[in-house]
């Protein structure tokens, strides 16, 4: 075994990881090896030093509400997804009404009315040129997904 | 717990979603202290642990049900918190609390209060500057006390990869707080 390997053992052997076979190796390695030794030594240190703390604990009304909050804002994205797509129907029922009542209107010249479906045509254009840059943004996020 | 947690996510997926409740309070204070230790901020840590909750439940119809709900959870956490410590600069406040006094003498010697709030902060300082693989493991195992096999189940790596990523970042941080540990 290579003197390398022999120290990655020297972690496991502190954290009471390694299986019998293993410790017995790394136990009789240190017996002749100062540099090993020492190694062993830094480590149970800083092991010590990081052992003898533990993360803050939050007050106990997080676990107890913890669920709650969860479940509220799954339902709440639920609503909003609902109200958007209404919201959507009705504006686009409404705005369909709008154009439909100004071409029949006779009262309107109908350069006027070309002028506005044209600008109305580049508005659709442009939003759904908008939109489908979006989707392949969003299509391409690397976090999007769990990848494994 | 992995077989425990597949069936409960069949049952979810067959139309029970409340049942989602249990998988969330079974991993609710893992999740919690995951995300603590990449953000150093408890409403930050409670924010991306709920959020990622939300994810899973969102994309668990493409969850894989021969594969382990924590092992893929774990990537949905871990990713939503890189994502936000590269867009939040401020890496908080050394999260934890020393709460066993004489391993820290024995490591140390006795310390001062001010010795002891200046050494919480370095060392939070040092393992936030560790790349992600060797902080996420060195906070795994020594702040969660989480064991070797469930990290290596959790990051999804070989028993010998998790010894040896402790080992280099092990090494990395002990150079790193010479100044602290050989006074």
């Amino acid at each position: 075994m290579k003197h390398e390997e022999y120290k990655k053992l020297l972690v496991g052997y502190l954290d009471g990881e390694l299986k019998n076979k293993e410790r017995e190796l790394i136990e009789n390695h240190l017996r002749k090896c100062p540099e090993c030794q020492k190694e062993l030594k830094e480590f149970k240190k800083l092991r010590g030093v990081m052992m003898s703390m533990k993360y803050q604990k939050p007050p106990d009304e997080v676990w107890e509400n913890y669920w709650k909050s969860i479940y509220n804002r799954l339902e709440r994205r639920i609503s909003w997804i609902l109200t958007s797509v209404g919201a959507a129907i009705l504006l686009f029922y409404g705005g369909f009404k709008l154009v439909e009542d100004f071409i029949k209107n006779p009262e309107i010249a109908l350069l006027l009315k070309i002028g506005i479906l044209v600008l109305l045509a580049g508005l659709v254009i442009l939003f759904i040129s908008i939109l489908r840059e979006r989707i392949f943004i969003f299509k391409h996020d690397k976090y999007r997904e769990v990848k494994r | 717990m992995k077989d425990d947690d597949n069936l409960v996510i069949e049952k979810i997926l067959k139309g029970k979603k409340n049942a989602y409740e249990i998988i969330v309070k079974r991993y609710m204070k893992r999740a919690y202290f995951i995300a603590l230790g990449f953000t150093g901020n408890h409403n930050d840590a409670l924010d991306l642990s709920q959020e990622a909750f939300i994810k899973a439940y969102r994309s668990l119809h493409k969850f894989d049900l021969s594969m382990s709900f924590s092992s893929w959870f774990y990537t949905i956490l871990k990713n939503l918190c890189l994502n936000f410590v590269k867009k939040n600069k401020e890496i908080g406040k050394a999260p934890w609390e020393i709460v066993d006094e004489s391993k820290l003498k024995e490591s140390l010697g006795p310390l001062g209060e001010a010795q002891r709030r200046e050494m919480k902060k370095i060392l939070w300082e040092r393992i936030s500057e560790l790349p992600v693989k060797e902080r996420e493991i060195i906070l795994l195992r020594y702040f969660q006390q989480i064991s070797y096999k469930e990290i290596s189940k959790l990051i999804g790596c070989p028993l010998g990869t998790v010894m040896s990523r402790l080992y280099y970042a092990k090494k990395k941080l002990k150079e790193n707080l010479k100044d602290i540990l050989h006074k």
